[in-house]
């Protein structure tokens, strides 16, 4: 049976993560390569690498944290943040990516997606989407981290980033993002409903029971967290201990 | 030396980052020579069944893989597994490289997710030389949309989706082995079964 996947995601910017990790036994606070490593060890199913730099140089040195990954981490990786081009996709690919995360970029340019599955397999894009609750009972898509309405309803485009070839969506809700009281569950059951590809739950886990909730009121195949794992308030191992003791498969 | 057949398909940049870890020579090739004098074969890829074969076909490599595979262990990983059956379906009916009896067909599941995505228990039926050493419960990654169909005699090992038995490790029996799932990326256990498949090299 297939397990459901528990992600940590990580915001680095200039080569560093952002937020204050600090893991027993990794001498340099906030070194991506090492917290990597750490999530490794706790039984991360995958782990996302966001890039949060503005500059072309902080490019650079994002792809070489990729690089350093991958020679020790054996577990898909992901990278988002700042990929615009078939050229970018390549460049992260080779650095040893295994999925880019398209988000803005995709909605300003939709071909993108279509581009990218067409030459590198829609396994490994990943396109990310920011949504928050309209007046009128559904979802509006919203670009450049939540600042930007795109007036798109949500349904739609989970549907056509489907349709244009994309292997997975990472589902961020903008209401329930750092309000730690679980993820947004109609927002998840409904894109779940409205495509076959797999959905990641993202925004809004505080608690333990959140993930397992997700897990058996939505469809959600993963679920993603960021500063709950930074941290340390909750570990992976103990997330994956209280999905499987309510019968839900993990590895 | 493992030869890690580049043909333009898929990150093929993993492979070589866990065979280095575990210490196994390894060297990317498109050079038939060169996969005609190592001691294993390890055949990539990702992407769609014909543009696959068309690349193996353009690069003049199915003649050497199809005739060095029967001498030395090859292990043909996620869409190189696939390559080893006879026919694919996937866009349209291709020829594959024979190397085991089957098609490659899409997978179905009604009502499930697909792509095939993330980790699955495998489910070992009978003995397979790069099985061997995996604690009781080993999941690996998978991702595809498209799955094997082939005798039970080849199949040493599958996993579980919905109503669907999906192989995960096909075996000739003799020295070509093929993996949907991608060992390159499913931690302790699929460097294990990379470790037992250089294990065979002697």
């Amino acid at each position: 049976m297939l397990a459901k996947r528990i992600i940590p995601c990580l915001d680095v910017r200039d080569g560093k993560v952002v937020k204050g990790v600090n893991f027993e036994g990794i001498k340099e606070v906030g070194d991506p390569v090492a917290c990597a490593c750490a999530y490794n060890q706790q039984g991360a199913d995958e782990i996302v690498f966001y890039d949060i730099t503005a500059s072309y140089e902080g490019r650079g040195v994002m792809l070489d944290v990729v690089r350093e990954t991958a020679k020790k981490v054996f577990v898909p990786l992901t990278v988002g943040g700042g990929i615009k081009t078939v050229d970018d996709i390549r460049e992260t690919l080779r650095a040893g990516a295994d999925k880019v995360s398209v988000n803005s970029q995709a909605v300003k340019n939709p071909q993108l997606i279509k581009d990218g599955a067409d030459i590198f397999g829609c396994q490994c894009i990943c396109v990310g989407v920011d949504a928050k609750r309209n007046g009128s009972g559904g979802w509006t898509v919203f670009i450049n981290g939540g600042r930007v309405n795109m007036q798109l309803d949500l349904i739609d485009w989970v549907k056509q980033c489907e349709q244009l070839g994309a292997g997975e969506i990472c589902l961020n809700s903008i209401d329930t993002d750092g309000v730690r009281g679980g993820f947004d569950l109609p927002m998840l059951k409904a894109v779940c409903e409205a495509v076959q590809i797999p959905v990641i739950a993202s925004g809004g886990a505080g608690k333990l029971s959140d993930f397992a909730e997700a897990f058996l009121e939505t469809d959600c195949s993963a679920a993603l967290a960021a500063s709950l794992f930074h941290f340390k308030e909750l570990t992976i191992a103990q997330v994956k201990a209280d999905c499987h003791s309510k019968g839900i498969a993990m590895r | 030396m493992i030869a890690i057949v580049d043909y333009g398909a898929g990150n093929i940049f993993s492979v070589k980052n866990a065979l280095d870890f575990l210490g196994l020579p390894g060297e990317l090739t498109s050079d038939p020579d060169c996969i005609r004098h190592a001691d294993g074969i390890i055949l990539p890829g990702v992407g769609a069944f014909p543009k696959a074969m068309a690349m193996l076909e353009k690069c003049g490599l199915t003649d050497v893989i199809r005739e060095e595979a029967r001498k030395k262990p090859f292990l043909g990983i996620c869409l190189g597994m696939q390559l080893l059956f006879e026919k694919s379906y996937e866009f349209e009916a291709c020829d594959g490289l024979g190397l085991i009896p089957g098609t490659v067909e899409k997978i179905v599941a009604p009502g499930l997710v697909i792509p095939h995505m993330g980790w699955n228990k495998l489910e070992i039926p009978q003995d397979c030389p790069i099985l061997e050493h995996l604690p009781e419960k080993s999941y690996v990654y998978f991702v595809h949309s498209y799955q094997a169909v082939t005798p039970e005699d080849y199949l040493a090992a599958y996993v579980e989706y919905g109503s669907a038995k999906i192989p995960a490790m096909v075996y000739d029996g003799k020295s070509v082995f093929g993996a949907q799932f991608h060992p390159e990326k499913s931690g302790e256990i699929g460097l294990q079964i990379l470790r037992n498949f250089g294990g065979l090299m002697g």
